[in-house]
């Protein structure tokens, strides 16, 4: 399913980042970016470790926190307000190298525990919503068991249920298939997929390079802090323009 | 062993049982016990030294003892070499309850069993939720009414109550309840919320010395005594019930005093922080000893002259607090054991701090912390006994004052051992419920 270069100029813009900065101590993690995602739209940012790549997707809900510039999610300017953090929060949903599932409660109620307590929804609702999402990640069988006892596929897309448990907008995943053993990828893999087919906007921190050509708009490089180059898929790997991109293409896509 | 071909679509696969080994009590004790000659030689010395130890003390506590005599003297000419019981069995009283009216002391008999089965239905997780507050609250009201005798209960107090009840009510229940449960819970907090700010009103023009309407109604409404029983002040109060009663409210208040220090000391606020740091490090730098003489000598000067507060009041507040800063450190190092990975996908969801904290921090903190929090219960539940140096005769120390009798001179240890005993079975089923509990928890979880 190779994505044809879709028009979304016409889509509203959920996300804005404008000259955005940010510092770990002394040492310049992110410069100057600038970033605008449309509504439905599928970005897959790339780059060498330490690129700030991650950091970057944080700032977007406010995990780490950006020291110049601004940030704008659905209209809303994060700032150290709290009500304007737990509302970018509710908008959107995360989901983590290291899956962060919570051991001590069940499938069931990792999903259920942030729409009963933040989205104040009645139990009976908030189960029933979450085990339409198992079905959905194919493991509905798994709902009473606990973290620990799940595959690390399996654990993810728990993961990735429960972060739709809450209806967010745009979903963020920050290196989603890093940690999986490899013949668990494609099975974590197939539902991000499936999800970008339904029109969730998906900002991706991901080395799985043939993940971004079937469902990327747009595919982001960034080394060093920077933006060095962004295109659409087909010609940001056939045509490369930078000399950085043209090296760490060159590096990942070798073997 | 296997014919395991990759791609094949049907594998075999013969598991071995693994290699048998001398199984029974013999084999067990020839690989454990006799599995060298040095090994067999200290087993069999061992053996002998244990022997010879139970072997002496059984012989002195049971075989040669004497159970009922008049007196010290009495029990000498009977078996010299044997425990004389007889002392326990004339002071036993003395040693349980101290120096509560003897006629009265069903009274205290029946607020230990009260404490205890507080203690034991609070052991049961099915209870961890409303319940523990139910439970503690009936058990204590059972518990003082037994021990005072007479309750006096000031109108401020139970209007406290109604707006902590009915504003708990609103907060947990709000949804699920009926319509006229909410009702209920609105004319509670709101009759709770109005007499506070009579009373506080009341207060502040008796204060500046204007006479007002309000100042008679609370004259005329000063609270109620609840009076089935002969009024026993705690001065009077001593052994088992006053350990157990020191003990589970001392650690009771300073558990949730112990989470909230630990969790202000990780705080970003510097004012929170400074706070719960000169607390736990200013109560650790001091003996408790020195804290339960400050409670008793310094503490009435700082108060307004007039004012007084009882004095087991005054050490059960300097064992909860010493109690809790150790506790707190505790409870930092479970807090400090969580990945930081749980925060953040808490945060990414939107909890707040407190629904962050109490659903997924402290749940994980807690159970990693069982057996030291456990060591410290025990070794609380025994140093409660220091408050002898304020005058407090709690267990031990009214063992050693049954010793102090002429009549049985020189049969001390048998009081000892006996304190001991009871000490032990208390420590003991502690030490057995924090092993029944972390395996509770680990069925569940395996990371």
């Amino acid at each position: 399913m190779a994505s044809t270069a879709r028009d979304l100029s016409a889509q509203p813009e959920v996300i804005r980042l404008t000259e955005v900065n940010k510092w770990y101590g002394q040492f310049h993690v992110l410069t100057d970016i600038n970033l605008s995602v449309k509504l439905g739209e599928k970005i897959v940012i790339c780059g060498p470790s330490g690129s700030g790549k991650s950091t970057l997707i944080r700032c977007i809900n406010r995990l780490e926190e950006h020291q110049q510039g601004e940030i704008k999610v659905e209209d809303v300017v994060l700032t150290n307000d709290v009500k304007n953090i737990e509302a970018i929060r509710r908008e959107v949903g995360m989901v983590f190298q290291s899956f962060n599932l919570f051991p001590h409660l069940t499938i069931l109620e990792n999903l259920t525990l942030a729409p009963i307590w933040v989205k104040k929804m009645p139990k009976k609702d908030a189960e029933e919503i979450a085990m339409g999402l198992l079905k959905r990640v194919r493991i509905p069988e798994q709902a009473m068991k606990y973290p620990g006892q799940l595959s690390g596929g399996q654990q993810q897309r728990v993961a990735i249920a429960r972060a739709l448990c809450m209806r967010p907008k745009i979903m963020l995943f920050d290196e989603p298939t890093s940690a999986l053993d490899p013949e668990m990828v494609k099975e974590v893999l197939d539902v991000m997929v499936e999800l970008a087919g339904e029109g969730m906007t998906m900002l991706c921190v991901t080395h799985e390079m043939g993940f971004a050509q079937a469902v990327a708009d747009r595919v982001i490089f960034m080394d060093r802090g920077e933006i060095v180059e962004q295109n659409e898929p087909k010609a940001f790997f056939t045509n490369p323009q930078n000399e950085r991109t043209k090296l760490f293409l060159g590096q990942i896509l070798r073997h | 062993m296997a014919d395991i071909t990759n791609g094949s679509a049907t594998v075999t696969r013969v598991y071995r049982p693994p290699p048998s080994q001398a199984t029974g009590a013999i084999g067990w004790m020839r690989r454990n016990l006799f599995n060298s000659v040095l090994n067999s030689i200290i087993t069999i010395l061992l053996v002998l030294v244990i022997g010879m130890i139970v072997w002496n003390f059984l012989d002195w506590a049971v075989f040669k003892s004497v159970t009922s005599a008049k007196s010290g003297q009495e029990c000498g000419k009977i078996s010299p070499d044997g425990a004389c019981w007889a002392f326990v069995v004339d002071k036993y009283r003395l040693i349980f309850f101290g120096t509560y009216p003897y006629e009265e002391q069903w009274r205290p008999l029946f607020a230990c069993i009260s404490v205890i089965a507080m203690l034991v239905l609070s052991c049961d997780r099915r209870f961890w939720n409303a319940w523990l507050a139910a439970i503690w609250g009936i058990g204590s009201i059972v518990t003082f009414l037994l021990m005072f005798g007479q309750i006096f209960v000031p109108l401020s107090v139970l209007l406290i109550v109604a707006l902590v009840a009915g504003g708990v009510g609103l907060l947990l229940r709000r949804r699920a309840a009926s319509a006229i449960e909410v009702v209920a819970y609105w004319v509670l907090a709101t009759v709770g919320a109005v007499g506070l700010a009579v009373l506080l009103w009341d207060w502040v023009m008796g204060l500046i010395g204007a006479p007002d309407l309000m100042v008679r109604l609370s004259a005329f409404v000063p609270g109620f005594t609840i009076a089935p029983l002969s009024y026993v002040e705690t001065s009077k109060w001593g052994g088992l019930p006053v350990t157990l009663i020191l003990a589970s409210y001392g650690l009771a208040f300073a558990f949730p005093l112990g989470i909230l220090a630990a969790l202000g000391r990780r705080s970003k606020l510097p004012l929170i922080k400074g706070l719960c740091v000169g607390y736990i490090e200013l109560i650790r730098g001091v003996p408790l000893i020195s804290l339960l003489i400050m409670a008793s000598v310094m503490l009435p000067l700082f108060l307004p002259t007039g004012m007084t507060i009882d004095k087991f009041l005054r050490a059960l507040v300097a064992v909860t607090l010493f109690a809790g800063a150790y506790i707190a450190e505790i409870i930092r190092g479970g807090l400090q054991s969580i990945p930081k990975g749980q925060y953040e996908a808490a945060d990414a969801m939107g909890l707040s701090y407190m629904q962050k904290t109490a659903f997924i921090i402290l749940p994980q903190a807690l159970q990693v912390v069982i057996p030291p929090l456990v060591n410290t219960f025990i070794g609380f539940f025994k140093d409660t006994s220091l408050v002898l140096i304020i005058g407090i005769f709690d267990l031990l120390n009214a063992g050693e004052q049954a010793i102090v009798d002429r009549v049985w001179s020189g049969y001390a240890n048998e009081i000892h051992v006996f304190l001991a005993i009871i000490y032990f079975c208390m420590c003991y089923s502690m030490s057995r419920y924090s092993k029944y509990l972390e395996r509770e928890m680990n069925k569940s979880v395996r990371r």
